[in-house]
């Protein structure tokens, strides 16, 4: 593989930029693999690359139904955090953010991984409060947090409405500074390079339509192109894997629902950082470009629609310009949707299944971009090793009938309504 | 927008109603002895159909009523309303 580098982009410039190696091949699928990764999204890619590189697993296919890179991954709005407030999950993504710092030397890929910080805002009293316990439980898990009050918020985020007019006062906010956002695309197209490399079929256009299974055992996929046989199979789907579930019988503590996204005009620069509006749902942060990006609420109903309706467009911008007027003039772009697997406690399962060779990876809501690398990594171990890893060990499925439950925002099963 | 036939009101917006999730899981029968799997699976499980869905909604800025709506979750075409206590087949 070509490595980039300053000087390969001197000497390509010489040629018009017409001889580029092609970043990853379009091959033929073989008719078995080690292992087959349905989805090509950052999840699945991430999977397929730390499979060869971890655990030196390399007859590894990623077969992937549009192109990879077409689906959530290339969709949200990029934020990366560990902000939580459960061991499980503050250890889990934590060690992600350690892998996002080294990402773009390691794949050899500019992933502009910017750790600019984020902020919740805090419009209350108890709500201060709260999030002084969040911050404490981040820092005893080593992650950095920061409880700040209004004159500090009002330093790094003056374009706020801090006048007395307002229905929601800030308080203040809880801060991590070393979070912050990525390169969505650049995340899948560097993963996709680097598997690639080392031998992975990434096989695009694709799409898995059913499955082998024999004596409780995987034996392989049924796709477009043919029957796949393969010794174990991973599937990180996203909000397709009620689909791919209902094939195999399985009923899953997930429901697919629509999050929506929308950008403005490029302006100059003016918000440094995450800011999420804790008394709306609403959070924004300024692209590299200059556009303002903005999300909020799911759509409210199970949707496969990549695409959603206007209303939820419109009660986000609500919420966004009761916090930043200044929206009121900007001109929106573009927005879109993708569809999300929604756990019912709200946060992801990384397991093996009661099929052998068969795994699961999924249930990553509204927040599964910032985990990819690390959700890569956990599952890559659990593929090869067929078992979970410590990171991994409480993500389980069968933690809602055990009651050991994940739930961060304590809204129970019915994660969608926030 | 989605527009929803309420079977009190008749045709309003989305804006006015809540959605109450998947109307066809049944919870477990009352003084008999529930079984765990039963439990699990009237509070988790969720099938999430990409096509006909039957799911429960609140005319929460009408009448109040609870009622169902039979919908596809890929098109959100709307095909049937009913009261409580009627069927969607
Ligand atoms: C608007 C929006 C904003 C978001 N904002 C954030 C954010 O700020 N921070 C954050 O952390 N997360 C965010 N998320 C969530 C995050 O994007 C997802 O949780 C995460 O990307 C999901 O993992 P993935 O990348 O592998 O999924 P995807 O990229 O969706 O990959 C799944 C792939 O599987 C393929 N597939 C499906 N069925 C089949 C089949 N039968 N055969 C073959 N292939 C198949 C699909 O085509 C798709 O490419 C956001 C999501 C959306 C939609
Ligand atoms: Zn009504």
């Amino acid at each position: 593989m070509q490595k980039y580098s300053v000087f390969s982009l001197i000497k390509n410039a010489f040629s018009d930029h017409q001889n580029w190696e092609v970043a990853w091949k379009d091959p033929t699928p073989k008719s078995e693999y080690d292992v087959v990764i349905i989805g090509g999204g950052g999840h699945g890619l991430a999977s397929a690359y730390y499979l060869a590189k971890e655990h030196k697993i390399t007859n590894v296919a990623v077969i992937e139904k549009g192109w990879i890179g077409g689906g959530n991954v290339g969709r949200n709005t990029t934020i990366i955090r560990s902000n939580f407030m459960y061991d499980a999950n503050a250890r889990f993504n934590e060690f992600g953010m350690d892998l996002w710092r080294n990402l773009s030397q390691e794949l050899n890929f500019n992933v502009m991984f910017s750790p600019r910080g984020i902020i919740n805002l805090a419009h209350s009293d108890a709500q201060m409060n709260a999030y002084a316990r969040r911050g404490n439980s981040m820092r005893l898990n080593g992650i950095d947090a920061k409880l700040l009050n209004r004159d500090e918020v009002k330093k790094l985020i003056p374009m706020a409405d801090f006048s007395d007019e307002v229905r929601f006062p800030i308080f203040g906010g809880l801060m991590q500074p070393s979070a912050g956002t990525a390169r969505h695309d650049g995340v899948a197209w560097g993963y996709a390079r680097q598997a690639d490399s080392m031998g992975v079929d990434i096989i695009q256009h694709c799409e898995v339509e059913g499955f082998d299974v024999e004596g409780g055992k995987i034996k392989g996929v049924r796709t477009s192109k043919g029957v796949i046989k393969a010794k174990k199979v991973g599937l990180c789907v996203a909000g397709s894997t009620n689909i791919l579930a209902e094939k195999l019988n399985m009923t899953l503590p997930i429901e697919t629902h629509l999050l929506q996204a929308c950008v403005s005009e490029p302006v100059k620069p003016v918000l440094d950082g995450v800011v999420t509006f804790g008394a709306g749902h609403f959070y924004i942060s300024q692209s590299d470009k200059g556009e303002m990006v903005m999300g909020g609420d799911l759509d409210g109903y199970n949707s496969y629609a990549q695409r959603g309706n206007l209303p939820t467009i419109q009660h986000v911008l609500t919420g966004g310009l009761a916090l930043f007027p200044f929206l009121s003039r900007l001109k929106m772009l573009r927005t879109w949707g993708g569809i999300m697997d929604m756990s019912m406690d709200g946060s992801p399962i990384i397991d093996k299944t009661h099929i052998e060779g068969l795994y699961l990876n999924c249930g990553w809501c509204y927040g599964g971009f910032k985990s990819t690398p690390v959700s890569g990594w956990t599952f890559a171990h659990t593929i090869a090793q067929d078992r979970l890893h410590e990171l991994n060990a409480d993500l389980t499925l069968n933690r809602f009938s055990n009651g050991y439950l994940l739930d961060e925002k304590g809204l129970g099963t019915k994660t969608w309504i926030s | 927008m989605l527009h929803i036939n309420c079977p009190f009101c008749g045709l309003r917006a989305q804006k006015e109603f809540a959605y109450g999730g998947d109307a066809t899981v049944k919870r477990p029968e009352l003084n008999k002895e529930v079984s765990k799997e039963e439990w699990d699976n009237f509070v988790y499980m969720r099938k999430s159909p990409r096509g006909k869905h039957i799911e429960l909604w609140h005319h929460i800025s009408g009448c109040r009523q609870w009622f169902k709506v039979q919908r596809d979750t890929a098109t959100h075409e709307i095909f049937k309303t009913a009261k409580m206590s009627e069927e969607i087949k």
